[in-house]
């Protein structure tokens, strides 16, 4: 592609991203010390064992349509940097121990969200061989988001709930 | 009387530059982020964002891995402290700041080395794979651009004579023709590809990647929670308000204030807001069409830089 | 004061050899240092006086060497070399009781660390040709014995001191061929004569052009292999590493100045001035020695190897400062000359004292941890954090950063190369142009490369046993190490201690009047430029703003919960070991590569598959080496064609004795027919 229909290629299409829909209702987070109520949450996932499908309403909650981040929600790479760990899947066996580990490096005060109703209940995989439980099982869950997947909209009212915004 | 007088003067300077560089290093973040955010079409987050992420941070709980030592704590200390030297005595908002007599350029780049090594060892001092590899490559790409930067800033002192630095930004003031010589504009090509790869933009480093193999200064403060982000946080966005402040005002010094009276700081502070936003809009909408660049081209990006920082030098000497 | 007190200095330090020599094992070693430390003493104390008044001393005695007599002269430029070997020798022998528990108390090394140190200071102090040689082979004998004081630990101990052996006696050669040329020129051997005569206006008394120029070619290759200047280095790698500690610290810290000190006499005083294409060739040869230096330091994963390459790099950039001094006084520009040899002064002082707090802090790391091998260290700023800060200060220093001595010698260097560049004409311009890129260049590659030592040896988790067993060592050993340390902060904080002294003896070295050229009391100025530098306001500033960051740190306290201390975040995997942390020669593999031209590194990887099928490995061995590029091209070949020719000779040696009787014949008709 060349530089100049390249440059046209991103100035065209201006402003994709819908509008913001009121603001949710906050009482969706038990009450707790509000480090992330002021309006900043950082999210690390952690994909316990999902089929990907979530994953793929979580890349589209933080692109140009939905966009979470105008939210004060941004993506970490470090749990040390992280305030809500967002767990997609089923916790697999072989998964329950990083998932631990990953919710212990975060510093306090820390947020589980889990996400889809594999996280929830295990969905269409409870009972299967390599699964342990759902993400409640294994940590303490505040908020859960239902759906199969959840749509993009709703993920984002869920970290509005999150971020106060 | 006037010693006082003179003391209260400086200590505003100092202070007026200390808040417009730290806050509006922060809010730099916020608008590069919000530009390349309008660039991909969509809204984005706030402008005041990194501010609120840094008053989070301050609340949130300090992790540090049991294998380290002091190192690991004094390196964001470090880092902050030779920021905001160099934020309080450098020309930034006026061209008479405090102890200006001493801000030699080479001082400041070695400042600047010093907070550098601080991180970088504070990084070792973790014990981790990837904070060694972010180490690692951080100061490979430090040891390639010191040479492109010191032969910059020969390039500016040879035609002044000197290499003090609120001499060279005066310099600029008073006589506009020098600005527009070639070793200057070659010695300038120099310094934009120095203060990209020193504050880890693209194309040298992606600074919003998850990836940790393609990282390089996100990589050293994986470890770092809390309060001790927060200062990871500021020390980063005052240094790359810094440089981009000192850039400007050696290209494009007007408007910069030349007392230390309240209202001229405060035009001062604006002119530098101004001038400052340009370049980080600038850099933002650079970035969106770049991409990052593979870890070894990047000795050849900086040879380029520091070719082009030579034939300044050389043309200084010659156009004299 | 008059020369009787180098007569003193002298008596002391004999009599300190032969105390360490013929006592008993429990006073020998005591007595040695305690004797060694007085005459360093003594001898620091006069070139102080020297240095403040400005008036030499001089002292001569017919009796001691046959022929000519042994003179002592110490005036401000040697009073500067006699004052940094002075400290130097202190520390190391306040260090050595301590190092000597673990190994070295033997006679032969008590009676040979202060005759080491005397000849040293012998030749610094020495008034004629004879004397200085006499001192000079003392030296380089003891030195090589004390390179082969740890034979029995390593094995590469002895091709180390013969690669020594070799190169120091072929430059001890080149020396003395060339004190025998300016000698027999002049017709005498005193120093001071030789000087009077190179000094006199006009073509009379001076050596013919032929002379000199073979003269200063020999000059520049003997001491500049005994300054560690590329390409006759290759025995500065192998010899500093395998001596003990407190000897290494005295060879890097106090042996590498004189060659400095011997380029500079042969150049100023004997041949009374060089032309400027020998300077140029110094300047040369000392950014390729600071760039090469610098390389191979960070590529080094040994960490006395690391500081004996860094040697080269700091005596790369003396001499780069050392030659530009000589292009500008060649040039006329007698201001910027002195301006670049004070430069040259103060990177020679601050080289000697953060070099030798480096080697003494391995030394004490080896010594605790069993290794210098960077690759098994580690962890160690917790274990020992007297000698950790100790290395911390001397490493920082090195990689120039302020507000440490080593920052202040660059910025000395590079603005006397400003002003060079503005002062004159093509040649130098040109020549500045190409010492600026250099010492640009090796700065970051520098601070690589120290980064590296700090964070790999001393940070982290330990990478071995010896590293996780280690113990802080005793008092002597840290305060011996300590003392430089403290040198490297003070010379960094208020660098104006020293620079007059230095300026007074650069100035008499470049004659021609006497410009101020540097300034200032809490800060330095140099003379023609706005502006100065002010290390004491920058540590005082970095140290408020420090004090400040932590206090804001803290400000929010209450609202936040406890700290806590954890396991390094490990991205979720099971283990996280102190294996897997990065590794000297991991961190410098991203240099290796981009330099790897010039490097030629060695790899080599072997895998091997399990019997049973070809798809399985079994075990996988890498092995990765960075040899001295020079010896590889240069020496190798040179060696293996000596060898060649020596296997050739041999047929001449069959066992018959009919053809050596032959032979005899053939010599004897020879020699005849010549004589007639």
């Amino acid at each position: 592609m060349s530089f100049r229909s390249g440059v046209r290629a991103v100035l065209r299409p201006g402003r994709v991203t819908e509008a913001a829909a009121p603001r949710p209702d906050v009482a969706l987070v038990q009450a707790r010390p509000g480090a992330a109520q002021r309006g900043s949450v950082q999210v690390r996932h952690v994909d316990a064992g999902s089929c990907n499908g979530c994953e793929m309403e979580v890349v589209s909650a933080f692109g140009p349509v939905y966009d979470a981040e105008r939210f004060g929600a941004r993506l970490v790479a470090s749990p040390r940097h992280a305030d809500v760990l967002l767990v997609t899947g089923p916790v697999t066996k072989n998964m329950a121990r990083p998932l631990v580990t990953t919710y212990d490096a975060m510093p306090e005060p820390r947020l589980v969200v889990a996400l889809g109703d594999c996280a929830r209940d295990c969905g269409v995989f409870r009972g299967a061989y390599g699964v342990e439980g759902a993400v409640s099982d294994v940590l303490p869950v505040a908020v859960h988001v239902p759906g199969c997947p959840p749509s993009p909209d709703v993920i984002v009212d869920a970290l509005r709930s999150l971020t106060g915004r | 009387m006037t010693e006082l007088a003179h003391f209260g003067g400086a200590t505003l300077v100092v202070a007026v530059q200390l808040v417009v560089v730290v806050a509006g290093g922060l809010l730099l973040l916020g608008v590069m982020r919000k530009t390349r955010s309008r660039l991909e079409g969509r809204v984005g987050p706030p402008v005041r964002q990194p501010l609120l992420d840094v008053v989070k941070l301050m609340s949130k709980q300090r992790v540090r891995p049991s294998s380290a030592s002091q190192v690991f704590v004094a390196g964001p200390v470090v880092l902050v402290a030779t920021a905001l030297f160099v934020a309080g005595t450098g020309p930034l908002v006026t061209s008479d700041p405090p102890l200006s007599k001493s801000t030699d350029f080479f001082a400041v780049v070695f400042i600047l080395l010093l907070g550098s090594v601080a991180l970088a060892l504070a990084a070792l001092d973790t014990g981790t794979p990837f904070a060694g590899m972010g180490a690692s490559r951080a100061m490979t790409i430090g040891a390639l651009t010191e040479p492109a930067l010191l032969v910059a800033v020969l390039a500016l002192s040879v035609p002044a004579h000197t290499s003090n630095l609120p001499a060279l930004v005066r310099e600029g003031l008073s006589d506009p023709q020098v600005i527009a010589s070639p070793g200057r504009i070659l010695a300038l090509c120099a310094f934009v590809v120095v203060i990209i790869a020193e504050t880890g933009r693209l194309p040298v480093d992606n600074p919003s990647t998850h990836l940790e193999l393609t990282m390089i200064h996100e990589a050293m403060v994986l470890e770092y929670s809390g309060p001790d982000l927060a200062l990871v946080t500021v020390g980063e966005s005052t240094r790359l308000a810094l440089l981009l402040g000192l850039l400007v005002n050696l290209f494009v010094p007007w408007g910069i204030a030349s007392g230390r009276g309240a209202v001229e700081l405060a035009f001062g502070s604006a002119a530098l807001a101004a001038k400052v936003g340009a370049a980080a809009i600038a850099i933002a909408t650079f970035e969106v069409f770049t991409a990052k660049l593979r870890l070894f081209r990047l000795p050849e990006l900086l040879a380029g830089a520091f070719v082009l920082g030579l034939l300044g030098v050389v043309t200084a000497l010659v156009v004299r | 004061m008059n020369g009787s007190v180098l007569v003193v200095e002298l008596a002391l330090g004999v009599v300190a050899a032969a105390a360490g020599g013929l006592c008993p094992e429990g006073m020998r070693l005591r007595l040695a240092a305690g004797l060694t430390i007085a005459a360093c003493a003594v001898a620091a104390a006069a070139a102080a006086v020297v240095l403040g008044t400005g008036h030499g001393v001089a002292v001569h005695s017919a009796g001691i060497l046959p022929l000519t007599g042994a003179s002592l002269d110490l005036a401000p430029p040697s009073s500067v070399f006699v004052a940094t070997t002075a400290v130097v020798a202190i520390a190391a022998c306040v260090y050595w009781p301590g190092y000597a528990r673990h190994d070295l108390s033997s006679r032969t090394v008590s009676a040979v660390i202060p005759a080491f140190v005397t000849s040293m200071l012998v030749v610094v102090e020495a008034g004629d040709a004879v004397t200085f040689l006499v001192a000079w082979e003392l030296m380089a004998a003891s030195s090589l014995v004390l390179v082969l004081a740890e034979q029995q630990r390593r094995e590469q101990t002895r091709s180390a001191a013969q690669w020594y052996a070799v190169m120091t006696s072929a430059g001890a050669g080149a020396i003395v061929l060339a004190m025998v040329l300016v000698c027999a020129h002049v017709g005498t051997v005193s120093f001071d004569a030789i000087a009077a005569v190179a000094a006199r206006p006009g073509d009379a008394g001076r050596l013919p052009g032929g002379t000199r120029d073979v003269v200063l070619v020999l000059a520049l290759l003997g001491f500049g292999s005994k300054a560690g200047m590329v390409p006759v280095h290759v025995w500065l790698p192998k010899a500093h590493p395998e001596a003990p500690s407190p000897a290494s610290a005295l060879m890097s810290g106090a042996m590498v100045n004189l060659g400095i000190y011997g380029l500079v006499l042969v150049a100023d005083r004997l041949v009374g001035g060089a032309p400027s294409w020998w300077w140029t060739a110094v300047v040369a040869f000392g950014a390729v020695s600071a760039l090469y230096g610098a390389l191979q330091a960070s590529a080094a994963s040994d960490l006395k190897r690391l500081l004996a390459y860094s040697t080269t790099d700091n005596m790369g950039l003396v001499l780069v400062a050392v030659g530009l001094s000589g292009l500008l006084a060649t040039a006329h520009e007698q201001a910027v000359a002195i301006l670049a040899l004070v430069a040259a002064l103060l990177l020679v002082v601050n080289h000697a004292a953060f070099k030798g707090c480096l080697f003494l802090s391995v030394g004490s790391i080896q010594v605790a941890t069993g290794t210098r091998d960077l690759d098994s260290l580690g962890g160690l700023a917790r274990r020992m954090p007297v000698t950790a800060l100790l290395f911390g200060v001397g490493a920082l220093s090195v990689a120039a950063v302020p507000p440490l001595n080593g920052f202040v010698g660059e910025w000395l260097l590079f603005e006397s190369l400003l002003h060079a560049l503005e002062a004159s004409g093509a040649v130098v311009g040109v020549v500045v142009t190409v010492a600026v890129a250099a010492l640009a260049l090796t700065g970051g590659l520098s601070a690589t490369a120290f980064v590296k030592a700090i964070g790999i040896g001393l940070l982290g988790r330990p990478r071995s046993t010896g590293a996780a067993t280690a113990h802080e060592v005793s008092r002597s050993m840290q305060i011996g190490a300590g003392l430089l340390a403290v040198a490297c902060v003070v010379l960094g904080m208020a660098p104006m201690l020293v620079v007059p002294s230095l300026e007074r003896a650069a100035a008499s070295l470049v004659g021609g009047g006497r410009p101020q050229v540097l300034s200032g009391g809490v800060d330095i100025a140099v003379a023609g430029m706005e502006g100065v530098l002010a290390p004491l306001w920058i540590a005082v500033g970095l140290a408020l703003l420090g004090a400040g960051t932590v206090a804001a740190r803290s400000v929010v306290r209450q609202r936040r919960p406890a700290s806590r201390a954890a396991d390094a975040w490990a991205c979720g995997r099971e283990l996280q070991t102190a294996r897997m942390q990065y590794t000297a020669t991991s961190f410098a593999e991203p240099l290796e590569r981009v330099f790897d031209d010039v490097l030629r590194p060695d790899h080599d990887l072997a895998v091997s598959h399990t019997a049973e099928s070809r798809y399985f490995v079994d075990r996988v061995v890498y092995h990765s080496a960075v040899a001295d590029v020079v010896e590889r091209v240069l020496y190798r070949p040179a060696i293996e064609a000596v060898r060649w020719w020596g296997s050739r000779a041999r047929m001449l040696q069959n066992g018959s004795v009919h053809r050596y009787l032959s032979y005899a014949l053939v010599a004897l008709l020879v020699v005849l027919v010549v004589l007639a």
